[in-house]
This record gives structure tokens, sequence and C-alpha cells, in this order.
């Protein structure tokens, strides 16, 4: 039975759509879940896509926490299942405390779009399993707030515990250490800027976030079949 | 009986995390002649007004309004300053 992806959806969300295509063409399945609802449909991962959930208010991610989603999908991350937010999503996980740090506007001030070079630094995680660290992917970028930021205390834990999963070749938006991506204590929540969705077909201009959903579908499979 | 309070709260970035917005102003000032200008911080402003019972009972829910979703902080502080309406 193929891993079946629940992909959730805020009001301003608008990634979606990439991301369950590319799932379904790597043979999962997906589904959209409304951030107002608080089942997650028997997924076996999460993904929060990106967009600007709730208008990105206040702060990027900030209300978005608060969607009775959320407490859902705490609870799926808390019990090990595999979440990956990429880009706004990145930003929700962080504003909701399942991942550290924070997001903040890109140094420079200037909103990129193009696709950048991001080297794997770990295989520990529901969304590196099957890549190879030191492996660099050609992916896009497409965001104003991926300034990567947190303390010190947080930066040497990340490092010492192998936390930074994708690291930017060339820094485009001033985050701390080069971090494009980082994952939870427990290695199964994941965030990264980047879009692994955009670069999932040669048509697109790149397969490297294919190796990356791959490792998600089979971190969910793994899942589905100890659920099981 | 409750008292009505406006509050202001000024959410700037903590010191020692990067602020690019104060700096891009920073750099921006000296090319309009104002060269003996530093330490540019961009922040926000959020009013509001709300009923308690003293000013300590609205400090410490305005406290954490600011805790939970009105700054983050990881990356930014706060200051809250308290001022009672007088009735109309």
């Amino acid at each position: 039975m193929s891993a079946r992806v629940g992909v959730v959806v805020f009001p301003g969300t608008n990634c979606e759509l990439d991301v369950a295509w590319a799932v379904e063409q790597l043979g999962g399945s997906a589904e959209l879940l409304w951030h107002g609802e608080r089942g997650l449909d028997n997924a076996d991962a999460v993904v929060v896509p990106g967009g600007f959930a709730h208008g990105d208010y206040l702060r990027t991610g900030a209300i978005a926490r608060f969607s009775p989603v959320m407490e859902s999908v705490a609870r799926f991350a808390a019990a090990g299942g595999p979440v990956v937010g990429i880009c706004n999503g990145f930003q929700v996980l962080t504003e909701a405390g399942l991942l550290p740090g924070a997001l903040q506007k890109n140094a420079g001030l200037a909103f990129l779009c193009e696709t950048v070079e991001c080297r794997v630094e770990t295989s520990a995680s529901v969304l590196t399993g099957l890549a190879t660290p030191g492996a660099v992917l050609r992916l896009p970028i497409n965001h104003f707030e991926g300034n990567y930021v947190c303390d010190a205390a947080t930066l040497a834990r990340l490092r010492d515990e192998d936390r930074v999963v994708v690291r930017y070749v060339r820094n485009p938006n001033g985050s701390l250490d080069d971090i494009a991506g980082v994952c939870s204590e427990g290695r199964n929540v994941v965030g990264l800027m980047p879009h692994p969705e955009r670069a999932s077909d040669s048509m697109l201009g790149s397969e490297g976030g294919v190796v990356l959903l791959r490792s998600l579908l089979e971190a969910a499979a793994a899942g589905a079949a100890v659920a099981s | 009986m409750s008292v009505r309070f406006e509050a202001r709260v000024e959410i700037t970035h903590l010191p020692g995390i990067l602020d690019p917005q104060g700096a891009t102003v920073e750099r921006a000032l000296p090319a309009l002649g104002y060269d003996n200008v530093s330490d540019v911080r961009v922040g926000k402003s959020i009013r509001l007004v709300l009923d308690a019972d003293d000013e300590a009972a609205a400090r410490d829910q305005v406290e954490e309004m600011c805790r939970r979703l009105l700054a983050n902080p990881v990356i930014e502080a706060y200051e809250i300053a308290l001022s009672e309406l007088s009735a109309p």
C-alpha cells in the first residue's frame, strides 16, 4: 500500500497542490487537510506546505499555529510521525514550537526567487534517509523571510546533535550557519526553506527534490507498517 | 468594577539578533545627509484596549499575550506601557 501524505491547507497556503502532485508522481497518495479540522485522515506523514498562511499577519506562521489541525499535527509529531514543513510550513513549525529557532526577513531585505544549491548534511532525518551526506541538490527557494536565527546555545545543540539537515552552499538570505533546514530531537520533524516539490521532475528544471520526497514516503511507509 | 486600560506594546529585535530592516534604514539615512545616526532598530507597535481589575492584572494579561502571540520570544523583545482610559 502506498504511503498516505496529509497536506495541511491554511487560508493563504498556495503550494499544497504542488506537494500533492509530487507525492503522487512518486507513488504516494496525498490528502489535503483543511486547517479548521482536527483529523489527519489516517495520514502516515504530514506536510505543511508553503504559502502565506493566514496572510502571514503579525509574523509568518504566528496565527497558523493556533489552527485546530496543528494540535493534531503536534500529537502526531510527538508520537514519532513524520512531519515536514516547507518554506511557510517551516515558519509555522517554528512558531508552533515543533522546531527550534525562527525565520526572519532576509538579510538585505530582498525577496528571493531562484534555484540554489543545498548540501545534505545528514541522512538521519525523515526527509533525508535516502540521501547521501555531502550530496548537493539544486532546489528552488521563494521567500522573503527565510533568514534562520536561533540563540547560541540552540545552535551549538543543533550542531552537536547533527540536526542541521541541509545547508546552503552559498548563503542567499543571511541564515545563521548557512542553515536551510533543521530537524527535531526525534529527527521526525523537519523544516526547510527550499521547495523539494518544485524540483521533482526534470521538466521543472531540477530533480533535486526527488530524493527528499522519496525519503519522506519511505519514512511514512515504515511508520504505517509499524502501526498496522 | 473593572477599569479600562490602553496598552501599547513595543516589539523590537532582541539585542544580538540581526535586524535586517534596521540595518537597511541605517544605511539609507546617511544618503540623506544624516551621518550621525547609529543603532537603528525597526520594530512593531501594537495598541489594544482591555478591561481588568487593576493595572497589575492588566499587565499580567498583556505579558501573557506577548509571550503566546504578540511577540516571538526567540527573536523579539517587548515592552508594555499601560495607561488608564478615563470615562468619556
